[in-house]
C-alpha cells in the first residue's frame, strides 16, 4: 500500500453545505445480538463494507487475516473486522462488545456488536444499555434458541422498544418462505409479553448481502424493507424532552466564593432561566439564576445537554441529589423493588451489602428479598435464594440512605442503577427500579432524647463490639467467655452473642448455605449495633467466614467501635481438637457446607487484633484483649473534646 | 426553538459528562496531552466541562524526544495561552541508553520511550485516573475498550475481563495502586473530530495543513526530515513535496500524505474521499498483528 495522493476536490462552500447536511442527520444507536454463530459479526462486517466504511488498508489487512484465521474458505471473513481481540480471532468467537460507526446519506449509526455466548451476557448488556434498537439474529436452520430468548428479555428489561428480527442464513434453507414464517411466528408468540413497540422480521443472508442494503431477488416473496432501509427510517425518537425536568447533580463547580454552579447532564425535560426547581431529597425550592456555558449563558437547555446551573438561593445540594420540576417530583425512598440482571461469578446473596450506584449517587444497599427468578425459556417465575451469573430476577432492595429516582419504565436515566462488590470493586449487577415500597414511605426514624453517649456514660464505659472470627474449634467461644469474665469482674457491662446460641433462637430458621450465612451475620450485626447503642461492650463469637459481611458489620458501627478479632488457629489444629466432633463428620461428608472443608473461610487481612493461638493459653489471650481495651479507652479520653460520639 | 440536539452536540455532552464524572470521583486525575488533533479537541472539551473554572487536573505530555519540533512549540504555546498546568515527562533511562527509532526499531523505541515512560510518570505522581484521546474508530482493539478502562497496579489492561459499563453509570471504584484510563472521545470518529475542530475553531499543530516539506520515501511511507538526527540510507534522497499529516507521533515513525489541503474545509473535503485509514500513517501499528492490543496490555494508551 503506497501513500495516497489525495486532492481536495470540493470548494469551501460545498464543504460547508455538506457539513450543515451532516449536522441535520439523526443518530441511531443499535446492537446486534442473538445466539453464538448466528452471524452477528458477519452482518456488521457486511454493513460496514456495503456502506463503504472500510478503508483500503483495513481491507488488505482483513484479506490477510481471513487467510490466517478465517472460517469462510477463500472468501473474506467479515467477522474478523469486528473481533478485534487476539483471543477472539484465535478462538473464532466474540468475547466483548465492539463499537463500530457508519453513516448513510440519511442517518449516522453507532452499532454495538455483542457476544452470543451465555458466558459473556454482561457484555451484551453493556452494548444494549445505550442502544435504541436491537437486531436479534436467528440462524434460519436453528430457529429461536435459549440465547435468543435471554437476549430479548434483557433488551426488553433495559428499555429497548424496537426489534429487527433478522432471520439469517436464509440461503442455507433454500430461501424457503415457510421456514421464515415459522420462525417469525415462534418469536412473535414468545415476545408478545416483552412490550416491544415494533418487531420487524427480515429474511437475510449477511454473508452474501441478501436484504441487507438492498432487497434481494432471491426472496421474491418478501415485500418488506431491506435492513438499511429500515434502520434509516425507523423512528425511535425518545420523548425524554417531554418528560418532567430531571437534573442529576454530578459535580459542584466552585472555583471561588462568588461562584457555585451545579454541573450535570439533563436526564429529561428542559429548563429555562427563571424556572423554579426543587432539590429532590430535601424539597427545598429555588429558581434558576443562570444556565452557564462556555461561550455565553443559555436561555434554555434540554435533555441530553451537559450544563452548569446557578441557583438564586444558597440551597444545600451535593453530588447525588437531583434538581427537579416542582410540579412532578421523583420518588425519594430507601426501599424499592427492581428488576436485576446478575453479572458476577459469585452469586447475588440477599442480605449481603453491595454498593449501589445511580448516575451520580452512591450508597450501601442490600437485597432484602429475592422475590423470584425469571426462567428465560418460558418466563416462569421461580422461587430462588440467590441469583447466579447471567440470571434475571425481581427483588426488593434497601439502601442505607434514601435515593431519588423514577421508575425505570418512566425514565431510563433516573431509574437505573448498578451494584458493585465491596471487596473486588467489580460491577456485579444492573438494576431497573420498578417502584418504591410503601413501608419505606411510612417508617420514619423516631428521634429519641436519651442517646448512646448518655447510656454508656451512665455505665462509665465506652461501647465496643469485639467481633471474633475464625474457624470452628479455633477457640473463639473459650476466649470470649474468659474475656467477658474479666470485663465483668472489673465492673463493665457486657453481653456475648454466640453463634450456636443465637442459632437456637433469633436465627433458628437459617441453615448453612451461603445465602443463609450472610443473613445470619446481618441479623447478628444489627443486634450488636443495638446493644452498642445501649452502651454495652458486645462480644460476638461467630465463624463469620466472608469478608464482605465482616465489612458490612464494621460499617454499621460507630467510628472506632468495631474491633475485629481474628482467632488464628490453623485448620489442621482445629480439626485435631474437634471439640464438638464436627470435623470428623464434615470430612467424612456427613455434614455439608462446613467452613474450611467444603465452604470457604476468607482470612481477615487487617484485623485490629490477631490472636495466634498456638502455644498460648486462653487466659493469656483474654488478658491481652482486656489490655487492648484499656489502651483504647485511655487514648480516646486524651482526644475527647467532650462533643459526644 | 429547535430542540433536537445535533450529532456533535450529543458527542460533546457525552464527553463533558465523562470529564466531570472523573473530577467528581477520583483523587488525582491527569490528562494525557499528546499535542495531536484529538488532544486539541480533548483539551477544548475539558475547558468547556469546568467553565468558568479551569480543569481541576494537570496535563501530562510524555515526550519521547522524537516529536516534531513544531509539536513542542505548539504545546508550549497552548500551555501559556490557556494557563493550564503542564507536566512533561521523559524516560531519562531511555535517553541515557540512547534509545531511538532508527537504531532500535519502532517497537523498542515506543515501548521504552512511550509505554514505560508513561508508567513511570503515572507512578511518580500517583495519578489514579488518566484521560486519553483514543477513539473506538481508530483501531480494532480500541473498538472493544470501555470509556472507563480499568488498569491493575502494573498498569495492565485485561481485555478478556472488562467491567460491564451500563448506561452512563460508571464504576469508578479502584483499590490503592490501581487506576482507570478514561476515553471521553470513545464514540467520536475521525470525521467528527475534524468537523468539531472546524465548528469550534480549535487551534491545531500546523503540520496538519499542507505545505512544502522535506521528505524521504522509506518503507512505503513519506518520512519528514525534522532534524539532523535522521540519517539517510543509501539511495535515499530528500525532496521537497507538498504534504501534510493526518496523524502525529514521533517524526521518524509518522508518514505524511501528499496533499494540497491547507485549510480545515479542504481537510474535511479530503477526508470524504480518503480511501485509507489514518493509522495507515503510523508505523508502530504495523509491527505485528494485534500489536495495538499488545501495547495496551503493557500499559500503552
Amino acid at each position: 500500500m503506497r501513500h495516497i495522493l489525495a486532492k481536495s476536490l470540493a470548494p469551501t462552500d460545498s464543504i460547508r453545505d455538506y457539513m450543515a447536511a451532516q449536522e441535520k442527520k439523526s443518530l441511531l444507536r443499535f446492537l446486534t445480538c442473538g445466539s453464538v454463530d448466528d452471524g452477528k459479526s458477519t452482518l456488521i462486517g457486511r454493513l460496514l463494507s456495503d456502506t463503504k466504511q472500510i478503508f483500503e488498508d483495513q481491507l488488505a489487512a482483513l484479506e490477510n487475516d481471513s487467510r490466517k484465521h478465517g472460517t469462510t474458505g477463500d472468501d473474506i471473513d467479515f467477522a474478523l473486522l469486528v473481533d478485534g481481540l487476539e483471543a477472539e480471532r484465535e478462538q473464532g468467537i466474540t468475547i466483548d462488545v465492539a463499537y463500530r460507526f457508519f453513516a448513510t446519506p440519511k442517518r449516522k449509526f453507532i452499532v454495538a456488536d455483542t457476544p452470543g455466548h451465555e458466558q459473556y451476557t454482561r457484555n451484551m448488556a453493556t452494548g444494549a444499555s445505550t442502544a435504541d434498537l436491537a437486531i436479534v439474529l436467528i440462524d434460519a436452520r436453528q430457529g429461536v434458541l435459549r440465547q435468543t430468548r435471554r437476549h430479548s428479555i434483557i433488551a426488553s428489561l433495559l428499555g429497548i422498544r424496537h426489534i429487527v428480527l433478522a432471520v439469517n442464513k436464509i440461503d442455507l434453507v433454500g430461501f424457503d418462505k415457510t421456514v421464515f414464517d415459522r420462525i417469525v411466528a415462534d418469536y412473535g408468540d414468545f415476545a408478545q409479553s416483552l412490550g416491544f413497540t415494533s418487531i420487524v422480521p427480515i429474511p437475510m443472508s449477511a454473508r452474501f448481502g441478501d436484504n441487507v442494503t438492498s432487497r434481494s431477488e432471491r426472496t421474491p416473496w418478501y415485500s418488506g424493507p431491506s435492513l438499511i432501509e429500515h434502520l434509516e427510517t425507523v423512528s425511535v425518537e425518545e420523548a425524554a424532552i417531554e418528560l418532567p425536568f430531571r437534573f442529576p447533580v454530578q459535580y459542584v463547580n466552585r472555583p471561588n466564593l462568588d461562584f457555585r454552579g451545579f454541573a450535570g447532564t439533563i436526564a429529561s425535560g428542559s429548563v429555562s432561566k427563571g424556572d423554579e426547581v426543587v432539590v429532590a431529597k430535601s424539597g427545598r425550592a429555588s429558581r434558576v439564576k443562570r444556565i452557564v456555558a462556555h461561550g455565553g449563558d443559555l436561555e434554555q437547555a434540554v435533555a441530553g445537554q451537559a450544563i452548569t446551573l446557578v441557583l438564586e438561593d444558597e440551597v444545600e445540594v451535593s453530588r447525588g441529589n437531583l434538581l427537579v420540576s416542582p410540579a412532578a417530583r421523583p420518588q425519594v425512598a430507601d426501599q424499592f423493588a427492581a428488576n436485576l440482571v446478575w453479572f458476577d461469578e459469585q452469586a447475588l446473596l440477599p442480605g449481603r451489602s453491595y454498593i449501589l450506584r445511580t448516575e451520580t449517587d452512591q450508597v450501601s444497599a442490600t437485597v432484602t428479598d429475592l422475590k423470584y427468578r425469571v426462567n428465560v425459556n418460558d418466563f416462569a417465575h421461580e422461587a430462588a435464594k440467590s441469583l447466579d451469573l447471567n440470571e434475571v430476577g425481581v427483588c426488593n432492595l434497601s439502601t442505607r440512605a434514601p435515593i431519588a429516582f423514577d421508575p425505570f419504565a418512566e425514565n431510563r436515566t433516573t431509574g437505573a442503577f448498578i451494584l458493585i462488590d465491596r471487596i473486588s470493586n467489580a460491577t456485579v449487577g444492573a438494576g431497573m427500579i420498578l417502584h418504591s415500597l410503601r413501608r419505606a414511605e411510612n417508617i420514619h426514624w423516631q428521634s429519641l432524647d436519651v442517646g448512646k453517649r448518655g447510656r454508656s456514660d451512665l455505665k462509665n464505659q465506652r461501647p465496643a463490639v469485639f467481633w471474633f472470627t475464625g474457624l470452628s474449634g479455633s477457640g473463639k467461644s473459650t476466649i470470649a467467655n474468659l474475656f467477658e469474665r474479666k470485663l465483668f469482674a472489673s465492673g463493665r457491662h457486657t453481653y456475648i452473642l454466640d453463634g450456636d446460641n443465637v442459632r437456637h433462637g433469633l436465627n433458628r430458621d437459617l441453615g448453612f448455605t451461603d445465602a443463609d450465612r450472610v443473613e445470619n451475620i446481618r441479623r447478628v450485626a444489627e443486634v450488636a449495633k443495638l446493644m452498642a447503642d445501649a452502651g454495652l461492650i458486645v462480644i460476638v463469637s461467630f465463624i463469620s467466614p466472608f469478608s464482605a459481611e465482616r465489612r458490612m458489620a464494621r460499617e454499621l458501627m460507630g467510628e472506632g467501635e468495631f474491633v475485629e478479632v481474628f482467632v488464628d488457629t490453623p485448620f489442621e489444629e482445629c480439626a485435631r481438637r474437634d471439640p464438638k466432633g464436627l470435623y470428623a463428620r464434615a470430612l467424612s461428608g456427613e455434614i455439608k457446607n462446613f467452613t474450611g472443608v467444603d465452604s470457604p473461610y476468607e482470612t481477615p487481612e487487617n484485623p485490629e487484633i490477631r490472636l495466634k493461638t498456638l502455644g498460648r493459653t486462653p487466659e493469656e489471650m483474654a488478658e491481652a484483649l482486656e489490655h487492648w481495651l484499656t489502651e483504647r479507652d485511655v487514648a480516646e479520653e486524651q482526644y475527647d473534646d467532650g462533643g459526644g460520639i | 426553538m429547535n430542540i433536537a440536539l445535533t450529532h456533535l452536540q450529543r458527542l460533546e455532552a457525552e464527553s463533558i459528562h465523562v470529564f466531570r464524572e472523573v473530577a467528581a470521583s477520583f483523587a488525582k486525575p491527569v490528562m494525557l496531552y499528546s499535542v495531536g488533533k484529538d488532544s486539541s479537541v480533548l483539551m477544548h472539551l475539558a475547558m468547556k466541562a469546568f467553565y468558568p473554572a479551569k480543569p481541576p487536573f494537570p496535563f501530562l505530555h510524555v515526550d519521547t524526544t522524537w516529536k516534531f519540533r513544531e509539536m513542542i512549540a505548539f504545546r508550549d504555546q497552548m500551555a501559556q495561552k490557556l494557563g493550564f498546568d503542564l507536566l512533561v515527562h521523559v524516560n531519562e533511562d531511555g535517553v541515557r541508553e540512547g534509545i531511538n527509532p532508527f537504531d532500535h526499531g519502532s517497537n523498542t523505541h515506543t515501548h521504552v520511550m512511550k509505554t514505560v515512560a508513561l508508567r513511570q510518570a503515572l507512578d511518580k505522581y500517583g495519578f489514579d485516573a488518566a484521560f486519553g484521546g483514543a477513539r473506538r474508530d481508530e483501531e480494532k482493539s480500541r473498538a472493544k475498550e470501555r470509556i472507563f478502562s480499568f488498569r491493575n497496579a502494573q498498569h495492565a489492561w485485561d481485555p478478556k475481563s472488562q467491567r460491564p459499563e451500563m448506561w452512563k453509570i460508571f464504576n469508578t471504584r479502584i483499590a490503592p495502586g490501581e487506576s482507570i484510563r478514561v476515553f471521553p472521545l470513545s464514540n467520536w470518529t475521525e470525521l467528527d473530530i475534524w468537523q468539531y475542530i472546524l465548528q469550534e475553531s480549535i487551534p491545531i499543530v500546523p503540520l496538519y495543513f499542507a505545505k512544502e516539506r522535506p521528505v524521504v520515501e522509506r518503507d512505503g511511507m513519506l518520512i519528514m526530515k525534522d532534524d539532523d538526527r535522521m540519517q539517510l540510507r543509501p539511495g535515499e534522497k530528500i525532496e521537497n513535496r507538498l504534504v501534510r499529516f493526518r496523524t502525529l507521533g514521533c517524526y521518524p515513525l509518522t508518514g505524511a500524505i501528499e496533499s494540497d489541503a491547507d485549510t480545515l474545509e479542504a481537510i474535511v473535503g479530503e477526508m470524504l474521499t480518503a480511501r485509507t485509514s489514518e493509522r495507515q500513517g503510523r508505523l508502530i501499528d504495523r509491527d505485528e498483528a494485534g500489536s495495538m492490543e499488545k501495547k495496551k496490555r503493557e500499559g500503552y494508551f
